[in-house]
C-alpha cells in the first residue's frame, strides 16, 4: 500500500488547459459549500429555541433576493460553458495538419495500435513528446472508451463508426490507459500503457520497428511489436489489388467507378442530389456498405465487403486510399 | 375542520387495526396500508442493495480483485444498480410516503384511484421478484445502464428476464404518477387552492409528470433490447444495422429526468421539515414551488449531457452543456430558500432536522460536482470515472436517504401513533452523515486522479483512497441498521404521539395518529396559507409541552 496520491499527471496542452478550468470550479465549489453550511450552522445556532436574537422584521419572500440568487448560478454557469465549451471544440475538432496518425482498434478486451509504418503494439502506445498525435478508432465488437487520465482525454470506440480524438503529449514518461465504458467480463483488464518518449528516442524506436524500448520498462506482455514491418499503406496497396478494387477505380473516373485518385476530403456529389466529403468514415462505408451512398452518375453495382474485412483490413484499405494523390500533370493539362 | 382525539385509555379504530388478517393487508386499498406494504418491500430490497454494495467495497479493498471472479464482480455492481435504483430509490418516498401523505395532504379519504394503487405494488413486486430471480439464476452483468450492443448481443448473463424486472416496475411507478396527479387536480379539499398545497405536493405533483412522461420511453426501449436480444432484429447492434447511440439517447431521456423523480420528493420532505422546525412559512412559496416544476421541464432537455465523449456533434454537446447549467438555476433556488427559512425562525433539533440539515450538505456538493460534468471539457476526463460515481451518490442517493429517512422520521408517529427514542435517531443521523462523507468523498480525488467505474482491477497506488472508501461503508452500514431497531421497538415502547406532536401545520396532522380508515371524520374545510405557524402559536405552545413529556418513553 502506497501513500495518498491527490493529483493526476498532467501530460499534454490540453491536461493544463483542463486543469485550470477543474481549479476553477473546485474553488466555486468549496466557496458554496462552505456558504451554505456556514449560514445553515450559523441560522441553526443563533436562531436556535429559546435564543434571545430578535426575530423582528423576517420577511416571507424577497423578489430582488430571488433574482439575485438565480443570476448568480446562471452567471457562474455560463462563464463556465463558454470555457469549458471552448475547449471542447479545440480538443474534439481537426486535429492539426502535423498530427501523427495512429489508428486503434478495441475489441474485447485488447487495445491494438497501428502506427503509420507498420508497427502494431497492443495494450501500448510509444509517441513522440511535443507532436500532436491524432487516433482514429473504431471497436470491433462492443463499444469501449480510449482513456488517458494524464492527457485528460477520454473518446468513446465504437463499432461501426471512426471516432477521432487529438491531443499534444508534452512530458515523457509512461502513462495509464484505460478503457473507460463497460465492455464486459475483463473490462478492468482492458488496460495498458502510453509511452511518451523523446523526439530522438522516438527516431530510435520507430527505426528498430519498435523492438528498441528506451526508457520504458520491458513488460513484453502482449506486446507484438515489430511483428508486421510492413507499413500500413504497402499493406493497403496490396490488400487492393488482391481485391481487384483496381479492375472498376482506375487512375481517372472509369464507367464501372469513380477514381480513388485525390478521393481523400474532396466533396462528392450523390445520386440522390446530397453531397458528402469523403473521409474516413465514408470510405469504410463505401467498403463495406457500397449501396448506402453511391456516387452520381454510377450504377448501383458495387459488392458489399461487409464480414469479409476485419476493422484491421479495412483500415489498411483506408489508409492505402487515403494516400493517393491526384497525379499533378493531369491537373496541370486540364485547367 | 375535524379534530379527533382520543381519550386516555381509550383504543381508537384507525387504519392499522381495521383489520390484522393477512387477507385484510393483501386486499386493502387503503392508500396508508399500501403505503406500510411499500415501506416493508422497499426496506427489503434496500437490504439487498445494501449488501451488495458492501461486497463491492469489501471487494475494492484490494487492487487485486481476489474476493470474487471479475465475472461475478459485474453481476454484483449491476444487480446493486438495478436494485437500488428502481426498486429502492425511485419508489421510496413517492410509494411510501407520497401513498401515506397526498391523500392526507390535501384532505382527501384516499387516491383517486385505490385498486390501481393496489395493483401498483402487486406490479412492483412481481416486477422486484422477477430481478430477484434473474440475480439468483446466474445475474446480469451488463451494468444497469444495459448498454448496446454489449446488452443485446455479447452479454451471456440473464439480461432479459432483469429487463422485464425493470419494465413491471416502470409500470408500477406510471400507476402511482397517474394516481398523484388525478388525486391533486380533482379530491382537494373545499379551499385547498394550488397555492395553498404543501410544497410536499408541488414536488410530488412535478415527479408525477415526469413518471408518466418518461417512464414508457424507458419501458420501450429496455424491451427493444430485448426485442433485440431475443429475435437478432438490427435496432442497436451495427453489427445487425442499428446504432448504439441511439440506445443512450432513449436511455438517458427517461434516465436522466429519473434523477429528478429520485430527488424532487427528497426536495418536498426537506420543504415539510425545515419549515415545522424552524416555526416559519418557507421562505420564497411560490419560487420553491416553480422551482420544482422547472426542474420537472428542464429536466428533459438535457440527456444528452451524458454523451459528451461518444462523438455525438459538437454543437450538440454545447446545446446540452448549457441546459445542464440552466438546470442548476433551479436547484441553487431552492437551497437558498431552505437557508433562508432558517433565518430568524425558531429553530428546533429533532432528528427529522438533523436529516435535513445533513441532505443541505450533501445536496450542495451533489449539485457543485454536477457542473464539472456538465462543463464540456472537464467532463472528457471525468466521464466514466469514481468522479461520476461519486457525484451520483451524493445526489441521488444522499439526497434522496436523507429526505427519505427525514420524512419516514418526520411522519413516524402520524403513521404509527408512537414516538421513537430522539437521542438514538439522532446518533444515527450524524453516523450515517459521517459514513456518507467518508464513503463517497475519496471517490471524487479517485475520479479525478482517474479511476474508470466499473473496475475490479485497479492500479495499486490508489489502495489507500479505496480503503477509506470501503472503511466508510462499514460506519454507514451501522448508521442504517440502527434505525431498523430503534423504529420497531418504537411500535410497542414508543410513547403515544397524539396527532400533532411537531406542532406543525398541514391537514395530516388534524386527524388522529395512526389515522383512520377514512382520514378524516368530516371533509376538513382550508382556510388558510400553508405553513402558517405564527397563527398557529398557541397550539404549538401546548404541542411541544406535550411533545417534550412523549419524548421520554
Amino acid at each position: 500500500m502506497k501513500g495518498v496520491p491527490l493529483l493526476p499527471d498532467t501530460a499534454s496542452t490540453f491536461a493544463q488547459q483542463v486543469d485550470l478550468l477543474f481549479w476553477f470550479l473546485t474553488a466555486v465549489t468549496v466557496f458554496f459549500t462552505l456558504l451554505i453550511a456556514g449560514l445553515v450552522l450559523y441560522f441553526a445556532y443563533r436562531y436556535r429555541r429559546g435564543s434571545p436574537a430578535s426575530r423582528a422584521g423576517a420577511k416571507e419572500t424577497d423578489l430582488r433576493l430571488e433574482i439575485g440568487w438565480s443570476l448568480i448560478p446562471l452567471t457562474v454557469g455560463l462563464i463556465v460553458f463558454v470555457w469549458a465549451t471552448k475547449l471542447y471544440a479545440d480538443v474534439y475538432g481537426p486535429p492539426p495538419d502535423n498530427a501523427l496518425e495512429i489508428f486503434v482498434i478495441g475489441k474485447q478486451w485488447m487495445w491494438h495500435l497501428q502506427h503509420p509504418n507498420g508497427i502494431r503494439e497492443n495494450n501500448e502506445l510509444h509517441i513522440p513528446a511535443g507532436r500532436p498525435v491524432k487516433l482514429t478508432m473504431i471497436s470491433q465488437d462492443v463499444i469501449h472508451s480510449f482513456f488517458v487520465p494524464a492527457f485528460r482525454i477520454k473518446r468513446d470506440v465504437l463499432p461501426g463508426k471512426y471516432n477521432v480524438v487529438w491531443f499534444t503529449p508534452t512530458k515523457p514518461g509512461k502513462y495509464h490507459l484505460f478503457c473507460a465504458e463497460y465492455c464486459g467480463t475483463q473490462h478492468s483488464r482492458m488496460i495498458g500503457w502510453v509511452y511518451v518518449m523523446e523526439p530522438a528516442e522516438y527516431e530510435k524506436w520507430l527505426a528498430s520497428g519498435g523492438e528498441a524500448r528506451p526508457g520504458a520498462i520491458a513488460s513484453g506482455a502482449g506486446t507484438m511489436a515489430g511483428v508486421s514491418t510492413a507499413s500500413l499503406v504497402q499493406a493497403g496497396e496490396q490488400l487492393y489489388k488482391q481485391l481487384r478494387c483496381n479492375a472498376c477505380h482506375g487512375a481517372t473516373d472509369g464507367q464501372r467507378g469513380p477514381t480513388h485518385y485525390g478521393l481523400f476530403g474532396k466533396k462528392v456529389k450523390l445520386r440522390d442530389g446530397t453531397a458528402v466529403v469523403a473521409d474516413e468514415a465514408y470510405i469504410r462505408e463505401s467498403i463495406l456498405r457500397p449501396l448506402a451512398k453511391v456516387v452520381d452518375g454510377y450504377e448501383p453495382i458495387m459488392p458489399s465487403y461487409e464480414g469479409l474485412l476485419n476493422e484491421e483490413r479495412t483500415l489498411q484499405l483506408v489508409a492505402y486510399i487515403k494516400s493517393l494523390k491526384k497525379p499533378v500533370q493531369t491537373a496541370e493539362v486540364r485547367p | 375542520m375535524s379534530v379527533a382525539v382520543a381519550k386516555p385509555g381509550e383504543i381508537k379504530h384507525n387504519y392499522l387495526n381495521a383489520g390484522d388478517t393477512v387477507r385484510s393487508w393483501l386486499l386493502t386499498t387503503d392508500h396508508k396500508r399500501i403505503a406500510v406494504l411499500y415501506l416493508v418491500s422497499v426496506t427489503l430490497f434496500f437490504a439487498v442493495g445494501g449488501l451488495l454494495a458492501l461486497l463491492i467495497r469489501l471487494e475494492l479493498l484490494t487492487p487485486q480483485g481476489d474476493l470474487m471472479t471479475s465475472e461475478n464482480y459485474n453481476r454484483v455492481f449491476t444487480m446493486h444498480g438495478v436494485v437500488m435504483i428502481f426498486l429502492f430509490l425511485i419508489p421510496a418516498i413517492p410509494a411510501v410516503l407520497g401513498n401515506f401523505l397526498v391523500p392526507l395532504m390535501v384532505g382527501a379519504r384516499d387516491l383517486a384511484f385505490p385498486r390501481l394503487n393496489l395493483a401498483s405494488w402487486y406490479v412492483y413486486m412481481a416486477g422486484g421478484l422477477i430481478a430477484t430471480w434473474a440475480m439468483v439464476n446466474g445475474g446480469v452483468d451488463t451494468g444497469w445502464t444495459f448498454y448496446p450492443p454489449y446488452s443485446s448481443s455479447y452479454s451471456t448473463s440473464q439480461v432479459t428476464l432483469t429487463i422485464i424486472g425493470a419494465f413491471l416496475v416502470g409500470f408500477s411507478s406510471i400507476f402511482t404518477g397517474i394516481n398523484f396527479i388525478v388525486t391533486i387536480h380533482k379530491m382537494r379539499a373545499p379551499g385547498l387552492t394550488w397555492f395553498r398545497l404543501p410544497l410536499f405536493i408541488w414536488a410530488h405533483y412535478a415527479t408525477s409528470v415526469i413518471i408518466v412522461l418518461g417512464t414508457p420511453v424507458v419501458a420501450i426501449t429496455l424491451l427493444l433490447v430485448a426485442v433485440e436480444r431475443v429475435f437478432r432484429l438490427g435496432i442497436f447492434d451495427p453489427a445487425l444495422g442499428g446504432d448504439p447511440i441511439l440506445f443512450q439517447h432513449l436511455f438517458w431521456f427517461y434516465s436522466h429526468p429519473a434523477v429528478y423523480i429520485m430527488i424532487l420528493p427528497a426536495m418536498g420532505v426537506i420543504s415539510e421539515v425545515i419549515a415545522c422546525f424552524s416555526r416559519k412559512r418557507v421562505f420564497g412559496y411560490h419560487f420553491v414551488a416553480f422551482s420544482s416544476v422547472a426542474i420537472a421541464v428542464v429536466g428533459f432537455l438535457v440527456w444528452g449531457h451524458h454523451m459528451f465523449t461518444t462523438g455525438q456533434s459538437v454543437y450538440a454537446g454545447m446545446v446540452f452543456s448549457l441546459l445542464s447549467f440552466l438546470v442548476a438555476v433551479p436547484s441553487a433556488v431552492k437551497v437558498f430558500n431552505w437557508t433562508a427559512t432558517m433565518y430568524k425562525g425558531t429553530i428546533e433539533f429533532r432528528a427529522p432536522m438533523l436529516y435535513v440539515m445533513g441532505f443541505l450538505g450533501l445536496f450542495v456538493i451533489g449539485g457543485l460536482t454536477g457542473l464539472f460534468l456538465a462543463s464540456l471539457a472537464t467532463d472528457i476526463h471525468l466521464q466514466d470515472t469514481y468522479f461520476v460515481v461519486a457525484h451520483f451518490h451524493y445526489i441521488m442517493v444522499g439526497g434522496t436517504i436523507f429526505g427519505y429517512l427525514a420524512g419516514l422520521h418526520f411522519w413516524w408517529p402520524k403513521m404509527t401513533g408512537r414516538m421513537y427514542p430522539e437521542g438514538i435517531a439522532k446518533l444515527a443521523a450524524l453516523i450515517i452523515f459521517a459514513g456518507f462523507n467518508l464513503t463517497f468523498f475519496p471517490q471524487f480525488v479517485l475520479g479525478y486522479l482517474g479511476m474508470p467505474r466499473r473496475y475490479h482491477w485497479y492500479p495499486e497506488e490508489w489502495q489507500m483512497l479505496h480503503v477509506m472508501s470501503s472503511a466508510g461503508t462499514a460506519l454507514l452500514g451501522i448508521g442504517y441498521i440502527l434505525p431498523i431497531f430503534y423504529l420497531l421497538w418504537s411500535l410497542r415502547n414508543g410513547a403515544l404521539a397524539g396527532p400533532n406532536p411537531w406542532g406543525a401545520t398541514g391537514l395530516e396532522w388534524k386527524t388522529d395518529s395512526p389515522p383512520i380508515t377514512h382520514n378524516f371524520e368530516e371533509t376538513p374545510i382550508v382556510t388558510e396559507e400553508p405553513y402558517a405557524y405564527e397563527n398557529h402559536h398557541q397550539q404549538e405552545e401546548v404541542a411541544s409541552g406535550t411533545g417534550a413529556s412523549t419524548t421520554k418513553g
